[in-house]
């Protein structure tokens, strides 16, 4: 098992190199090059075009500038002022070191700016994510043990249809109804705020704001989550219960509950765990479209802002952290497997 | 009968002349017929809409933010333009842009799996590194830089994020499925007789990929391509609701609820009837997707290129 970890490991950073030269080379061969995002609109003086593109490095070859982003420029000699000759030694750390660069937009290192949205968007996403699997627990397991049920037909239509309904769309869906239609009885205000964290010119920790704050993007972003995982968990429980082992434990003469969840669901549960170790990067990455309804400061709407303004290094980072978070949740989901099923060998 | 049916099942899998068959299984998926018939009607009606009394782009000032009524079943918008219109000019985007997709995944796709497959060693290597690489990126999110760079230029056909444009950009990340799901079925398919027979006769490797293994292979294909299909538009409409994909006065339903959210509150019917379209059209489209899998049963197919 170890050997296995040691040799998917080396693979990923193989694979991390791979995909690293593709997204800088993607920034890169962009209309416009890198310092399109600089500046903006307004127009900036071609002279002072060429003095940025030398301060930046970018005069230099293609490999050459792949390797300073990658490894950082301390190293070597700079040309620091723009004036065409080196005069320095370079400041840049590259992302090996953890040096994402600065963000265009707003002069921060871009390790700042993910720290400061990251806690946001894991807030948000761990709720949302938790709260679905509570919800798709029961509803796939009812669902496959009274297969073709009133109950079941019901939950396996709407699972079908959650699963089509777009999050913006929802989402734009639930503000009206409970911001713009719906009426708080006791204030006479909107039933539930439209967006944000808090309200605004809160201060200390109110839990019940809190709350109140996440109900409708929590909401938005599971639906699609709870129809997904229980219609997975329904399928997997079928499965399982119609095996010879289930048949056996009934003829045994178990209880009907032991053979449901000694027997059936444990194992069950297997493929789902695996599932949910697959999608542990939406923690990271965030839900874009829900963080962009409801004003949410987290990491979707640093990245969809950071396009706006083709904020280059910021996308970068978010693109190379969230393979690397795909990658390692790979290897995870195939580790848990293995942990859970023992029939399950690596060699 | 049940002899009937067997039978059809095993030459459904032996030849590609499957489609009495598989439309004899499909027809009795209620939810597949449903789907048939709303993506059908969807299709016409968007053909029909060069008919619509309204212009799609043109504004209309005095009809502004009119409710839905008998002239404007759907209401007006902020510059007083035909709601159902636009909402129809929307679906023709839409609906092109998912079989543009889907066509270019499968053009991608298809020979980089049948040449894995097939070919295997370092070959196979070397394409699945590369499927890999593309699943290992958050792909909404590279789609979302892709397209804000595409924006800005200026080049014929790709003007302006062209559905040319935007469907590049998400069959660019559509095509690993069916590279995965190709290799797999030419791995074990490549070893069975009558490939082997088609060999001993003198068949070249071209005429046994297309003429005796991808055919044996097309129940999954045709099933992934019905659900990238659906992921398409999805998420066309999700690149334009955040106004990277395709750019107004041309209407999608994406920028259509994006144009929405200002004043949505107040004239709901602008947020609502653009995404009761995009749900319509994916539960159809799932639906259809769902009785194709009943119908090729990719399980028997899949069971015998070892996939599962």
């Amino acid at each position: 098992m170890a050997t296995y970890v040691l040799r998917r490991l080396i693979q990923t950073a193989g694979l991390l190199a791979l995909l690293s030269v593709l997204l800088f080379a993607l920034v890169n061969l962009a209309p416009g090059g890198p310092l399109a995002g600089q500046g903006q609109s307004r127009h900036i003086d071609p002279a002072k075009v060429e003095l940025l593109k030398r301060q930046f490095g970018l005069d230099k070859p293609l490999p050459t500038q792949y390797l300073v982003w990658l490894i950082g420029n301390d190293w070597m000699q700079v040309d620091k002022d723009g004036d065409g000759a080196l005069d320095s030694y370079g400041t840049r750390r590259g992302i090996l070191r953890g040096d994402f660069g600065f963000s265009f937009r707003t002069r921060q290192p871009v390790l700042t700016e993910i720290g400061q949205r990251l806690p946001n968007t894991i807030y948000l996403m761990t709720i949302t994510m938790g709260l679905a699997v509570l919800v798709a627990l029961p509803i796939g397991i009812i669902s496959a043990i009274r297969q073709y049920s009133l109950f079941d037909i019901t939950v396996t239509t709407f699972s079908f249809a959650g699963q089509a309904v777009p999050e913006f769309w929802l989402g734009l869906i639930l503000i009206l109804v409970f911001y713009a239609w719906l009426k708080n009885p006791f204030t006479g205000g909107p039933l539930l705020p439209p967006g944000g964290m808090t309200s605004t010119g809160s201060v200390g920790f109110d839990l019940g704001d809190r709350v109140l704050h996440l109900i409708l993007p929590v909401a938005t972003g599971a639906l699609g989550w709870v129809a997904w995982y229980s219609r997975f968990l329904r399928s997997s429980m079928l499965e399982v219960i119609h095996r010879d082992y289930i048949r056996t434990a009934r003829a045994k003469g178990l209880k009907n509950w032991k053979v449901l969840f000694r027997h059936a669901l444990r194992n069950a549960l297997i493929p789902l765990v695996t599932l949910l170790a697959l999608d542990l990067p939406y923690i990271f990455g965030g839900a874009v479209f829900v963080e962009i309804l409801f004003s949410w400061p987290g990491m979707g709407r640093l990245y969809y802002q950071a396009a706006l303004d083709r904020d280059y290094p910021i996308l970068l980072a978010v693109l190379i952290i969230g393979a690397g978070f795909i990658i390692l949740s790979n290897l995870l989901a195939d580790i848990v497997y293995a942990y859970l099923d023992p029939r399950i060998r690596y060699e | 009968m049940n002899t009937t049916n067997g039978l059809q099942a095993s030459t459904a899998f032996q030849s590609a002349g499957m489609g009495a068959g598989v439309w004899k299984r499909f027809r009795k998926h209620p939810g597949a017929i449903f789907g048939f018939i709303v993506i059908f009607t969807l299709a016409v009606s968007t053909l029909l809409a060069s008919f619509s009394p309204y212009d799609p782009e043109i504004s209309n000032l005095p009809e502004k933010n009119t409710a839905p009524s008998l002239s404007h079943p759907m209401g007006t918008d902020a510059l007083g333009r035909d709601l159902l219109t636009r909402v129809l000019f929307g679906g023709r985007i839409s609906l092109t842009v998912g079989l543009l997709v889907v066509v270019i995944s499968l053009v991608i796709g298809v020979p980089i799996g049948a040449l894995a497959g097939y070919y295997g060693g370092v070959l196979d290597s070397a394409l699945m590194r590369l499927t890999d690489s593309f699943l290992s990126l958050p792909s909404f999110l590279v789609l979302i830089l892709l397209s804000a760079i595409l924006r800005e230029v200026e080049a014929p056909l790709f003007e302006r994020n062209s559905v040319l444009t935007i469907s590049m950009v998400i069959g660019a990340f559509g095509w690993t499925t069916f590279a995965r799901l190709v290799r797999a079925a030419f791995l074990t398919l490549r070893e069975t007789d009558f490939v082997s027979a088609s060999r001993a006769l003198g068949g070249s490797d071209l005429r046994i990929i297309l003429r005796h293994i991808l055919p044996n292979a097309i129940g999954p294909i045709v099933v992934e391509a019905t659900l990238e299909f659906g992921y398409a538009i999805i998420e066309e409409s999700g690149l334009s609701f955040l106004g990277f994909g395709i750019q107004p006065p041309t209407p999608s339903w994406g920028n259509l609820l994006s144009n929405a959210q200002e004043h949505f509150t107040k004239y709901p019917w602008l947020a609502i009837f653009p995404g009761l379209m995009i749900f319509l059209s994916i539960i159809s489209i799932n639906y259809i997707g769902d009785g194709l899998r009943d119908a090729f049963d990719p399980y028997k197919v899949l069971e015998k290129v070892g996939e599962v």
